[in-house]
């Protein structure tokens, strides 16, 4: 019965609006994206323009400046060695986005690789990739990522690469899933007709069409890379000093100043929790926008 | 009001708000369904006939939809001005209805016999081993072989053929007065369909329940329905009984849907022929032009057609028609 | 004249697999011993209800799925063991058009790109020349080439399967195997379809395996007409002599069954009872038999071959030929 209503009213409502009309209905219907996609644009231009919006080094030391309480001269206050901590956030959210967007961009690509392979190829080819997968989801994303940091010691690349590992099999299932079902479509069947190689198969009508379920997932993989960061740095395994690290703002002084000058805990804690809630609006509502069973 | 009505749409309109704008389902339909007979509402996908149906058990899903006018009287109550608490008490019970998927209708974790039976306990007072003798004879009287066992079982352990014969089980427990069926046999084969259509017409003649048969196969109509309903585009376009309908169609829609379908000559004696196109397809709903919706597809279509909706006017005994230019026909 | 395809007791068995160790514990005989052949220009129906196999016919015709055993002969040459490189040229022979005109075609490639990839791949045409071949191809299948760029979801069902259709006649083939190809579709869009179809045969000699389960349809497009149950044929015939003498009983039961539009017609209708049988554990000798209304003792136990009862008209039952 849904079905047959389904196509009464995509048949009813086929005809084309315009790509702004559509925009515009988005904003509309999804105004917690559309708070989320905010949330992330304003993070993202901040770490671009952060040399332009900050004008103390995040860097430079100034003892007797340490430990101001916000106001004109430090916005959010200054640590324990009178850096900025306003111009910590911002140059902060560089690193931040850096690993996180690294992190996600390569544990997807990975992913993809895998789970298209898996998918397209079975046979035992799969089953032997699908237990690597189960046991590498077996171990906590962060106990993943602990053990291969501190393997890799600590630098940006290393950072970002002991992110991305447990991320992949979560991308190589969807993929994986998404694969074996677009396998059996008729599209497919009529490529094979054609006398199509499995690569151009996959490449080009595959692929393609699981873009969406990825998007979906990698929105909510880059909350959790946010936050793995910052989990990692508080534990002194992430980006090494002297670079501005959220988590490891937190993590130098969340045990000694809580209570003589919270500032130093509030406003990295903040910018996480903003730039995590950022990303799962924006992910919410993408996975409500591509998954074309939620559309009305 | 008609003495053997059982059921009386007037004016039903049922619309769908959607992103691209506002849809008219269903516009501005009246039938009655008499006593005891089976009356075809047929068209084809878009038409609205599916969204009657629903309109008429009161399942539109709202929002997107609602039904923005007219009447259901079922035996002169009007349906749409009762509460949802009563109009629960009508469904499956003095009006039921069986869809087109017997699969997703049905609700797998639990026995075809506890399903029934579920239906029984909701409309009538009686204990829970009344209610499986009940869920039994049912299944009997839809011609389940070994209805005593088979009551034990879960939908997927039957066939598409079997599954269907108990929604239909389910549908007549209570006696209802009015059963809708929506293309209750488009999923199905045609050995199927034909054992299905058998039996649905020898339970209307056991029960006297008066069916209302939704289907865009117009063999089926021809030998199930006394009367039929045409549909397009939301509207009624023509309504006569089926005898009339077939040898007399008047809307050109009507004619170009016989001529379009390929008969069996072998059983009919028709000459195999081209088949007569319809050209182009069905408006969308949201953007309908203002005249006639069937003036851009039609070969006799003015300047008027294109401007007016033509009205429903009986051009021959119980049989009528919205167009303008019906009179010219062959 | 040489066949464009010859079928020769073609076989498909799916082996069933349960259990821990997915060991195989049956077969579904989900296509039995087949055998047809289809002249150039000519449309061979097939008809059956769902499970009787005549999909997986289309399927290991096209070599989409590797056949159990049997021939498949393709202009003489046996296209049923050859590997997928040498399956290449004679993919350009025969094309298939799908039943839903939906999922067949790749929702994010426009309707050009779908219609003209076959000819990028098989390296018949590339650039302005691809482009204005399937400018024409839109043309012959009765779509505008300015919808060239559109997408698969801005076209109405009939349409899509146009698009199919034109996909299909890319390569110049001389068979297309059609599944179904309008039963998805409504009323009025069937007969624009199924002229399109007749049409293009009568243009370019094509020849059609048509499947489908709607008789009046297949009447009307075919040629040669073959009834399939549980994987067999169990009568096929010139189109004029199976749907008026009919000698199956399955066959008229078949066409008892379906709905005709005319009301005035009063037919005493020969309803089958029961379902068909799982293509698991099809009953032992005719598998008809336990539907069949004038099954006698031997029908159980013997399965009946298909005999010629005249020329070109082959029925498998003990009981037609008395």
């Amino acid at each position: 019965m849904a079905a047959t209503y389904d196509a009464e009213l995509r048949r009813a409502g086929a005809d084309a609006t315009s790509r702004a009309a559509r925009f515009r209905l988005l904003l509309r219907r999804y105004p917690l994206g559309a708070a989320g996609a905010f949330i992330l644009a304003v993070f993202v231009l901040a770490a671009v323009f952060a040399d332009a919006i900050t004008w103390l080094d995040p860097l430079r030391t100034n003892a007797p400046e340490k430990l101001m309480a916000p106001g004109a001269s430090h916005w959010f206050g200054s640590d324990v060695m009178g850096r900025d901590i306003y111009s910590r956030i911002v140059h902060g959210a560089r690193i931040s986005l850096a690993v996180s967007l690294g992190a996600t961009i390569i544990g997807s690509l990975l992913g993809v690789a895998i789970g298209l392979a898996s998918g397209y190829l079975g046979g035992n080819f799969d089953l032997f990739v699908q237990r690597i997968m189960d046991i590498l989801q077996a171990l906590p994303l962060l106990v993943l990522a602990l053990v291969t940091s501190a393997a890799l010691g600590p630098s940006l690349p290393n950072t970002i690469f002991a992110i991305a590992i447990p991320m992949i099999p979560a991308s190589a299932r969807v993929i994986r899933a998404n694969t074996l079902s677009l396998r059996e479509a008729a599209y497919i069947e009529a490529a094979q007709i054609q006398g199509m190689s499995e690569w151009r198969i996959a490449l080009r009508h595959i692929l393609p069409n699981t873009v969406a379920p990825l998007i979906v997932l990698a929105t909510a993989q880059l909350g959790s890379a946010i936050l793995t960061e910052a989990s990692l740095s508080f534990l002194g395994l992430g980006v090494p000093e002297p670079a501005p690290s959220w988590g490891r703002m937190l993590s130098e002084s969340a045990a000694e100043y809580m209570r003589t000058a919270p500032w130093l805990v509030i406003f990295p804690g903040a910018a996480i929790s903003l730039m995590v809630f950022g990303t799962n609006l924006l992910g919410d509502a993408l996975r409500d926008i591509l998954d074309p069973r939620q559309r009305g | 009001m008609n003495a053997d009505a059982i059921l009386e749409v007037e004016g039903l309109s049922t619309v769908f708000f959607t992103p691209s704008g506002l849809v008219r389902a269903v516009q501005d339909l009246s039938f009655t369904l008499r006593r005891g007979e089976v009356l075809a509402v047929v068209g084809e996908s878009g038409c609205g006939k599916s969204i009657t149906a629903l309109s008429l058990m009161r399942l539109v899903p709202t929002p997107p939809g609602r039904i923005v006018s007219g009447t259901v009287k079922l035996e002169g109550r009007d349906l749409l001005a009762i509460s949802e608490a009563e109009m629960r008490d009508v469904r499956g019970n003095a009006m039921s209805m069986i869809f087109q998927e017997p699969m997703t209708s049905l609700n797998p974790v639990l026995t075809i016999g506890a399903q029934i039976a579920e239906t029984v306990r909701l409309h009538r007072r009686v204990t829970r081993a009344q209610a499986w003798d009940r869920a039994v004879e049912m299944l009997r009287l839809v011609r389940i072989p070994e209805p005593a066992q088979r009551a034990r079982e879960y939908p997927h352990q039957l066939s598409g053929g079997m599954r269907q014969r108990a929604m239909i089980a389910i549908a007549l427990a209570c006696d209802p007065q009015v059963l809708i069926a929506d293309e209750p046999t488009t999923a199905l084969d045609v050995t199927i369909q034909a054992q299905i259509l058998d039996l649905i017409l020898q339970l209307q003649q056991q029960t006297g329940t008066s069916v209302l048969l939704i289907t865009h196969d117009l063999g089926v109509v021809a030998e199930t329905a006394q009367r039929v309903v045409v549909m397009y585009a939301g509207r009624k376009i023509e309504e006569a009984t089926v005898e009339d309908l077939f040898e007399f169609p008047l809307h050109p829609y009507t004619h170009g849907l016989l001529g379009s379908i390929p008969h069996l000559a072998a059983i009919s004696g028709a000459v195999a022929e081209r088949l007569q196109e319809i050209p182009g397809m069905v408006p969308a709903l949201s953007n309908l032009p203002p005249g006639c919706a069937f003036a851009a597809r039609c070969d006799r279509a003015d300047d008027r057609c294109r401007a007016d909706v033509p009205p429903l006017v009986e051009l021959r005994p119980d049989h009528i028609v919205a167009c303008w230019h019906a009179g010219a026909a062959s | 004249m040489i066949p464009v395809l010859q079928v020769e007791d073609l076989k498909k068995h799916y082996p069933v697999k349960s259990g821990f160790l997915r060991r195989t514990t049956g077969q579904v005989y989900a296509v039995d011993g087949v055998s047809f052949s289809i002249a150039p220009g000519q449309t061979l129906g097939l008809v059956g209800e769902s499970g009787c196999g005549k999909s997986t016919v289309a399927r290991a015709v096209m070599r989409l799925v590797a056949p159990t055993s049997g021939r498949v002969l393709v202009e003489g040459t046996d296209i049923a063991t050859l590997s997928k490189a040498e399956l290449r040229p004679y993919r350009r022979q025969m094309q298939m058009v799908f039943q839903d005109p939906f999922s067949s075609l790749n929702p994010r490639m426009s309707a050009g790109d779908i219609v003209g990839e076959p000819l990028l791949v098989h390296g018949v045409a590339t650039g302005a020349q691809a482009r204005a071949r399937v400018a024409a191809l839109f043309a012959q299948v009765g779509l505008r080439p300015a919808q060239m760029d559109n997408f698969p979801h801005q076209f109405s069902g009939g349409q899509r399967q146009r698009i199919s259709i034109a996909r299909a006649l890319a390569l110049n083939p001389r068979l297309i195997v059609a599944d179904e190809p309008v039963s998805a579709l409504d009323v009025s869009i069937q007969a624009q379809v199924i002229n399109l179809l007749m049409d293009l045969q009568r243009d370019q000699g094509l020849a059609y395996l048509f499947i489908a389960h709607d008789l009046a349809v297949v009447e009307h497009i075919a040629h040669h007409v073959a009834v399939m149950y549980l994987g067999r044929i169990v009568e096929i015939a010139d189109k004029v002599t199976l749907f008026r003498n009919p000698v199956h009983p399955y066959t008229r039961a078949l066409l008892s069954a379906v709905p005709v539009p005319n009301p005035k017609l009063k037919r005493k209708k020969q309803l089958l009872e029961g379902d068909v049988p799982s293509p698991m554990r099809p009953p032992p000798g005719c598998a008809f038999h336990t539907r069949c209304p004038i099954a006698v003792a031997r029908c159980s136990v013997d399965a009946p071959v298909l005999k010629e009862r005249d020329a070109g008209h082959l029925a498998a039952c003990h009981l037609a030929d008395g």
